[in-house]
């Protein structure tokens, strides 16, 4: 699955300027402890979150994580976006909850794949 | 690999949270740079990120050390901040004493000292009560023989 | 859709014993950000969460969840569980992460509109 095609079935907004939303994603992963994504996550997730912040930008560069997904029509502020912009993180914007984001992924096929860290 | 040692240090200041999280981001760079394969570098950046986002989280102020040698790269980790009573307690996955404000930012999971042992070779922390703490912690560079 | 049905199809693990588990789910909510769960969360709904704080199951009895869903095997302590059962909170936890979970639940049919 593109990045894409994720923008399609969620009806998101791109919230950075030079994204490249032809990237292939397999993998998601949703939470909004960032311990929780740096414990559990793959790399090369889509991380699907509530939360906002420049933490949540660092968090994501540290788990290699892919993309990220703001859901329930949370935006970020321009500081966060240009620090993902600098990171080449592309940034996607829902109104779905992350219950209905998680969800309409998964029935297109998306999965977790979940490992063990240690 | 490449590279010789290299060393430094990054200076933390509490509760900012704007560039929270910039030192680990840094030094995984340096990583990369150098060659380090892919899943190394990334246990690294995680306990270092964790250890991070701790000293900003609790202390007014931390010094981050690192050294990095062609084997083995070592972050030490001073902070000055209220020391932690029971080590072996803050050790257990799901214990927080973090208040409600840095739990709603996404942090404060109980998580935080848990992932950073989980990640490396060796970690070693002392603690003061009111003075601070400092952890210690090195992984190996080069997959062990 | 029951919570018991829910708790046999996914082979969730109750942690709460003696709990009435007849509860009929209307939807569920995933966060780990408790003032979310506040603002949106609906009555009868599952709460699929990470979040161990001994305040979930304020918020959980607060907005009248069915139950709270821990995920990757996160475990409680024990004072938390004595509170989920003096409140009548099911706690149910599962080893997958919360996106399967999630998934799961969606392909039963539970939305969070």
């Amino acid at each position: 699955m593109t990045l894409e095609d994720i923008q399609t079935i969620l009806n998101a907004a791109v919230l950075a300027r030079r994204a490249d939303l032809g990237v292939s994603i397999d993998r998601a992963y949703c939470a909004d402890l960032m311990s929780d994504v740096l414990a559990f996550s793959v790399t090369n997730s889509l991380l699907i979150t509530g939360l906002t912040n420049a933490q949540v930008i660092r968090t994501a560069e540290i788990a290699d994580i892919r993309a990220i997904v703001f859901v329930q029509s949370k935006r970020p502020d321009m500081e966060t976006i240009a620090l993902a912009e600098g990171r080449k993180i592309p940034l996607l914007a829902t109104q779905l909850s992350m219950f209905d984001t998680c969800g309409k992924l998964y029935a297109n096929g998306l999965r977790s794949q979940s490992v063990d860290p240690a | 690999m490449t590279g010789g040692a290299d060393e430094g240090v990054y200076f933390i200041t509490g509760k900012d949270f704007t560039n929270a999280g910039a030192a680990s981001s840094s030094l995984k760079k340096l990583l990369e740079d150098r060659g380090v394969p892919a899943d190394i570098v990334r246990r690294f950046s995680i306990a270092a990120f964790e250890a991070e986002m701790n000293a900003i989280i609790y202390a007014v102020a931390g010094m981050m050390r690192y050294s990095i040698t062609r084997d083995m790269v070592k972050v030490t980790l001073q902070d000055m901040g209220p020391g932690i009573p029971d080590i072996s307690l803050a050790m257990t996955e799901g214990y927080s004493t973090a208040p409600d404000y840095i739990r709603e930012m996404g942090f404060g999971s109980g998580m935080g000292l848990p992932n950073i042992k989980k990640n490396v070779d060796h970690m070693t922390i002392t603690s003061v009560v009111g003075e601070g703490t400092t952890l210690e912690f090195d992984i190996a560079l080069s997959p062990s023989p | 859709m029951k919570l018991k049905d829910i708790i046999d199809t996914l082979e969730l693990q109750v942690m709460t014993p003696g709990l009435n588990l007849d509860t009929e789910v209307t939807g569920g909510y995933a966060s780990d950000l408790l003032s979310d769960v506040i603002g949106h969360a609906k009555e009868g709904f599952v709460w699929i969460t990470f979040q161990v704080h001994l305040n979930i199951i304020a918020v959980a009895s607060l907005k009248g969840l069915a139950a709270i869903i821990l995920v990757n095997s996160r475990a409680l302590d024990e004072a938390t569980l004595k509170r989920a059962i003096a409140e009548g909170i099911p706690i149910i936890t599962s080893p997958l992460p919360a996106f399967e979970v999630v998934g799961r639940l969606y392909t039963l049919g539970l939305r969070c509109p």
